[in-house]
């Protein structure tokens, strides 16, 4: 028996490199306009919720400031990104990944057990029975692939002028274009945290083994 | 600091492989199908007269910025503005049994549409704006469009970094109902700084398609032997793509 399935394996790093290149491409484009806006408009300093700062060359893709190019990437790299969640949600619904491993129980939302894995996790104990996830796991993979990554996705569509027509509903949903893109940039930055907090925990929990189990599936011990 | 070192490693490993593909024939080949494949879901997914949203008279922004050419300083254009564009023609040409050229009177006694809608730039802004015009489609009918035309090409006034700004849309967004040459915004003559006396309202694409200052509309079979051949001004200058829908 494998640790993580085929399927799994595949999507994780197609992922990650669609999520690289689209975050890259994503800094440079917020570079072209670095202000944020709630609502429908906004264009003015005034307006703006968030000033933000100018993200360096060496984080963004191309490298140098080309709105069109980075725009290209962004554009190009939103389609195995898509399309790869989908595959992910259904395979990981028929092979019941999600239902076994990453849905939580209602005994595991009890304070006094979500306590004992903040503690655990502090104390860097990832013992907890192989090939299981503890509740903070399971929170943390639930909301990145129910939440964090379709919603991309989703506040994705909402921005492009050419989706609107048909898709009006969603854009008005997020409470208006502008609303759509601050959330587009929100939810990139949760990613950007969810990500540098989960390679961290995979160098504290045994990096060698954990990518033996990304890479070629791993057994179960 | 050592960390930093390390992904700013990792960063430029990825932009130089990122950068190698982009040079590519391949690559470059890849990356404007992505664009033809975004296009089609939209038109897939979107009726072609589907309207963007129109917004009530409270939802106006309190102005309406400009960018690109604010104050076009070439050609005749400074005399026009100087006479408040008494004597401003518009032609409608190219691939038309009629050409036909159009005085400001003539454009403002045609049937109007006025339309309260949001204007994206490409850069990530929005601003929201009443805007008032015959449709293109009115226009484009007049003339009569022979049957090779495929493009509708949009002449402009204004010279940027030494070459005439132009655009151009497919049939289908030309003969959109939203799709009108703009005379007025927010109630009043359009301002320099929004395209003075005409510009075009293209309400599914962002802004760098509204070709602002507008001299002709010139219906043509294909693009390539119009300015570079990418089809407008931001295409051929800094790479742009044509289908600006997202």
């Amino acid at each position: 028996m494998k640790r993580h399935a085929l399927s799994t394996r595949l999507w994780h790093w197609l992922n990650l490199l669609c999520v690289v290149v689209l975050f890259m491409s994503g800094l440079t484009i917020s570079n072209a306009h670095r202000r944020l806006y709630w609502g429908d408009w906004g264009f003015a300093p005034e307006q703006a919720w968030l000033a933000v700062p100018r993200f360096p060359d060496w984080m963004t893709i191309p490298g140098y400031y080309s709105l069109a190019v980075a725009r290209d990437w962004h554009i190009l790299m939103a389609w195995p990104y898509a399309l790869g969640l989908l595959f992910m949600w259904v395979a990981m619904l028929a092979n019941r990944h999600f239902v076994r491993d990453i849905a939580t129980r209602r005994s595991e939302w009890r304070p006094a057990a979500i306590w004992r894995d903040v503690r655990a996790h502090l104390r860097l104990e990832f013992d907890h029975g192989a090939g299981k996830y503890n509740f903070l796991q399971k929170l943390a993979y639930g909301l990145v692939l129910g939440v964090f990554l379709p919603m991309m996705v989703l506040t994705g569509i909402a921005i492009s002028p050419g989706m609107e027509p048909t898709f009006g509903w969603l854009v008005e949903a997020m409470g208006g274009r502008q609303s759509a893109r601050s959330l587009h940039f929100i939810f990139a930055f949760a990613l950007a945290g969810f990500f540098v907090v989960h390679v961290l925990l995979v160098l504290l929990s045994g990096p060698i083994g954990q990518m033996r189990a990304m890479i070629s599936g791993g057994s179960q011990a | 600091m050592k960390r930093r070192n390390f992904l700013a490693t990792l960063g430029a490993a990825c932009v130089a492989g990122c950068n190698r593909v982009a040079d590519s024939q391949p690559g470059q080949a890849l990356l404007g199908a992505a664009e033809k494949w975004h296009e089609s879901a939209h038109r897939l997914l979107t009726d072609r007269t589907a309207l963007a949203p129109e917004y009530p008279r409270s939802a106006i922004s309190p102005y309406f910025r400009g960018n690109g050419s604010t104050d076009p300083q070439t050609g005749g254009y400074p005399a026009h503005a100087e006479e408040g564009f008494a004597n401003w023609r518009l032609t409608v040409g190219g691939l038309v049994e009629t050409p036909l050229s159009l005085s400001m009177e003539n454009i403002r006694r045609l049937p109007q549409r006025t339309q309260i809608t949001r204007h994206d730039c490409v850069e990530g802004w929005s601003a929201i704006g009443e805007w008032t015009g015959p449709q293109l489609s009115l226009l484009l009918d007049a003339a009569g469009l022979r049957e090779e035309a495929r493009f509708i090409v949009f002449r402009c006034a204004d010279n940027l970094n030494g070459q005439d700004y132009y655009e151009s849309v497919d049939l289908i967004d030309a003969y959109h109902p939203q799709t009108i040459v703009a005379h007025r915004l927010n109630g009043e003559p359009l301002p320099i700084r929004n395209g003075a006396p005409l510009r075009m309202r293209i309400e599914r694409q962002l802004g760098y398609k509204h070709a602002k200052y507008l001299t002709g509309i010139e219906a043509v079979a294909s693009l390539d032997d119009i300015g570079l051949g990418k089809g407008g001004y931001w295409e051929d200058r800094a790479g742009y793509q044509w289908y600006a829908g997202i």
